[in-house]
């Protein structure tokens, strides 16, 4: 096969190193003995000042936690073992809210990520966690003026307790499943965004999580309060250097939908391929309010994620956007989960996927329209492209239309490149690898153009660089 | 003016255990049309095919030469960075890959040493797309895709004076064009010319030459090249229709 592009697959393989694939290099300021156990989930509460009632809820959780069998419906998670993991590790005492504050090591972590960077460019406001706890948060004044709260969970639960009370573990409750009960016994960091009444960002807020070790855990807390009126967009964006043995994360996203107003969540995981991902997502939508879910999973070895809206006011309405790579010998077991229970409220599923070199991609869908919802609409699709004769894709749709008046459908494809496309992409020049990453770009680009800019040219970067080290296959 | 040559010489071509082409000798310079006539199965798209490298067909023997490159261990890309550009008869379309993406990825491919200028790339583009009579909102829509028959006949069209080629095989441009879409195609066919590029325009029938005079017509029957002439030799072959020449092949007469 042809060389003469290689240097450019070595410039964007180098790039791809300096801009994940390294350690920073920090002494934790604190850190918990590894396993997780009652004295553990005490000894964090401790260490975090938290008031009686979390530590309650903690200790609770972890005994759903201790109760519930590791799920293997889907991938195997036979190498989880949860007494090696470590589930508190706080890099650094401090937290600032000027990256001059930000100490060399990890504000240098930052500025190779490009966060502080992107916050200048585009955002609202900027949250960044290290490991167990967040390091940076910071909101521009005119949205402080105007009464929106954005900073890390910790600090949001020793400065507004009330708020953080009456919506904790209420959108997800640990005995959803058992990672969900891990992360309620053991969450740390995370972020807390609030927007008043009537109040609409008009640049994004971003939090971005950052992993540092091995057979380390990270269980961050996110809750959105997003007030009637009110609407914001918020990106997430995760990354990790590369071990040979697994880290674990476990976030809880509740997002409370209130009416007539409008949260978008883009998440951008690049995990590196040692991470098990297994996150709970899931908003609340009243009357008329609108969430949008885009979700680009690039990354991490094994990822479980299933982003669910449960339209509980009328004319409330969901978009869930999924674009997953599952290239090398990773498991992504992706979808969405929808409950109509108002009338006239509807929804959109839209999960495109790529399976190579032996990945596995699954979608796993569920979608109920409840007796009562009349007049609701769904539409499910999920498009799934295998690149070669070892990988696979599997589509495992739950659909329960409860309601006759209801609107339901659902669309599935599966596909392979065609070498006829190939062909006429390559009779206009186009190399052979290019023209194989164009065609796998067009299939996403459904959802990829929903993505923010600078995500998105990072997704296009890994598709080329990933068909790129695919070479000239058939 | 350039002054490049391409030269088919002696080529036969098999598909599977079928030899198609049996000894296709044409040369086209810069500037010139030629036409490739013949019947249905004759082996005109195997040419295209094969002048552009596509594997399904294998040169057994003979010589594809664009100067004095011989085109022989050349991959696809690189034959059309060559300068080779082929209209197919059914272009593939590609669900959303954008037109002026793809577009703008071919012409640096075939021009890595142009800086291209993207605004300007997209207005010559959208001037284009005016020009074939096509909706200016193609640029951001998926390669072909929903297009009919005819726009996308148009769209390679396009394409043809975009990229700037040295030599252009129209394979078909003709077929599924309406009256007007064919005028503008014979338009554009003659600015390529005047461009200098060396152009073929294989067809079945005589009707687009009506609008865009070759400077030599060939006649293909059976693999074979059965009769080359000038440009008049299309009406000739109109009135005689292909049946003349089933009796007994003609001795090819090149140039």
């Amino acid at each position: 096969m042809q060389k003469w592009n290689e240097n450019e697959v070595e410039e964007v393989k180098k790039l791809n190193e300096i801009k994940y694939d390294f350690v920073t290099n920090v002494k934790p300021a604190y850190q918990v003995q590894k396993g997780i156990s009652r004295s553990v989930i005490e000894e964090m509460s401790r260490e975090k000042k938290e008031p009686d009632w979390m530590r309650n809820i903690r200790l609770k959780a972890l005994e759903i936690f201790l109760s519930k069998p590791v799920p293997t419906w889907g991938p195997d998670l036979s190498e989880l073992n949860f007494d090696e993991i470590t589930y508190y590790i706080k890099p650094e005492d401090r937290k600032a809210n000027n990256w001059e504050d930000v100490p060399k090591e990890i504000k240098d972590t930052f500025d190779k990520l490009g966060v502080p960077e992107m916050e200048k460019k585009y955002l609202a406001g900027s949250v960044a966690q290290l490991q167990s706890e967040g390091v940076y948060s910071r909101l521009k004044k005119q949205w402080e003026d105007k009464g929106v709260i954005f900073m890390d969970m910790d600090s949001a639960l020793q400065k507004y307790p009330d708020i953080v009370r009456e919506h904790f573990g209420k959108v997800v409750p640990p005995s959803d499943n058992k990672f969900a009960a891990l992360n309620t016994a053991a969450w740390s960091g995370g972020s807390f965004l609030y927007i008043p009444r009537g109040v609409s960002l008009d640049l994004p807020v971003q939090a971005y999580f950052r992993m540092n070790g091995a057979l380390e855990g990270q269980f961050e807390r996110t809750m959105i309060i997003a007030e009637p009126g009110a609407s914001v967009h918020y990106i997430e964006g995760c990354t990790a250097p590369t071990y040979s043995q697994y880290s674990l994360h476990a976030a809880i996203v509740e997002v409370y939908v209130k009416e007539g107003s409008k949260v978008r969540y883009t998440s951008v995981q690049n995990w590196s391929d040692n991470i098990i991902n297994g996150p709970t997502k899931r908003a609340w939508v009243e009357k008329n309010g609108r969430m949008e879910w885009v979700q680009g999973s690039l990354g991490s070895k094994i990822t479980m994620t299933y982003p669910s809206s449960i339209l509980r006011g009328e004319y409330a309405s969901t978009s869930n956007l999924n674009v997953a790579l599952g290239i090398g010998p990773v498991w992504k077991d992706n979808g969405a989960k929808v409950i109509h229970a108002a009338p006239n409220t509807s929804s959109k599923v839209v999960a495109k996927s790529i399976s190579g070199k032996g990945g596995m991609s699954v979608y796993r869908g569920q979608l109920r329209i409840n007796p009562g919802a009349y007049n609701s609409k769904a539409s499910v699709q999920c498009d799934a492209l295998i690149l070669d004769d070892i990988s696979k894709s599997n589509t495992y749709p739950h659909n329960e239309i409860l309601e006759e008046s209801a609107s339901f459908s659902h669309e599935a494809s599966v596909g392979k490149i065609s070498e006829e496309q190939v062909d006429y992409l390559m009779s206009r020049g186009i190399r052979e690898e290019d023209a194989r990453s164009l065609i796998v770009l067009g299939f996403l680009d459904d959802v990829l153009k929903e993505i923010p800019l600078e995500y998105s040219i990072e997704f296009n970067k890994l598709v080329k660089l990933e068909m790129n080290k695919y070479g000239a296959v058939g | 003016m350039d002054s490049n040559v391409l030269s088919i010489k002696n080529l036969r071509v098999s598909v599977g255990d079928k030899e198609i082409l049996k000894g296709v000798t044409i040369t086209v310079k810069s500037g010139e049309i030629h036409a490739l006539m013949g019947p249905n199965g004759t082996g005109k798209s195997t040419l295209a095919h094969t002048i552009i490298g596509s594997l399904r067909y294998k040169v057994n023997s003979g010589e594809i030469m664009i100067n004095d490159i011989n085109l022989k261990d050349l991959q696809v890309y690189e034959r059309a960075r060559a300068g080779l550009f082929v209209a197919f008869q059914e272009p593939v379309s590609v669900q959303g890959l954008r037109f002026i993406n793809y577009l703008r990825t071919a012409y640096t491919s075939l021009h890595p040493e142009e800086r291209l200028e993207y605004k300007k790339f997209v207005e010559e583009v959208k001037e284009l797309l005016a020009y074939f009579g096509l909706d200016s909102s193609f640029i951001d829509r998926g390669l072909n895709d929903g297009l009919s028959g005819g726009e996308k006949k148009r769209m390679e069209a396009l394409q043809m004076l975009i990229l700037k080629p040295k030599f252009i095989i129209l394979d078909e441009i003709d077929s599924g064009l309406d009256i007007d879409a064919l005028k503008v195609v014979s338009k554009a066919i003659g600015r390529a010319k005047e461009n200098g590029a060396g152009i073929i325009i294989i067809t079945h029938y005589q009707r687009i030459l009506d609008y865009i005079k070759p400077d030599y017509v060939h006649v293909l029957i059976n693999g074979r090249i059965a009769e080359s002439g000038s440009g008049d030799l299309a009406k000739l072959i109109e009135e005689r229709g292909y049946e003349y020449y089933r009796g007994g092949e003609i001795d090819a007469k090149v140039e």
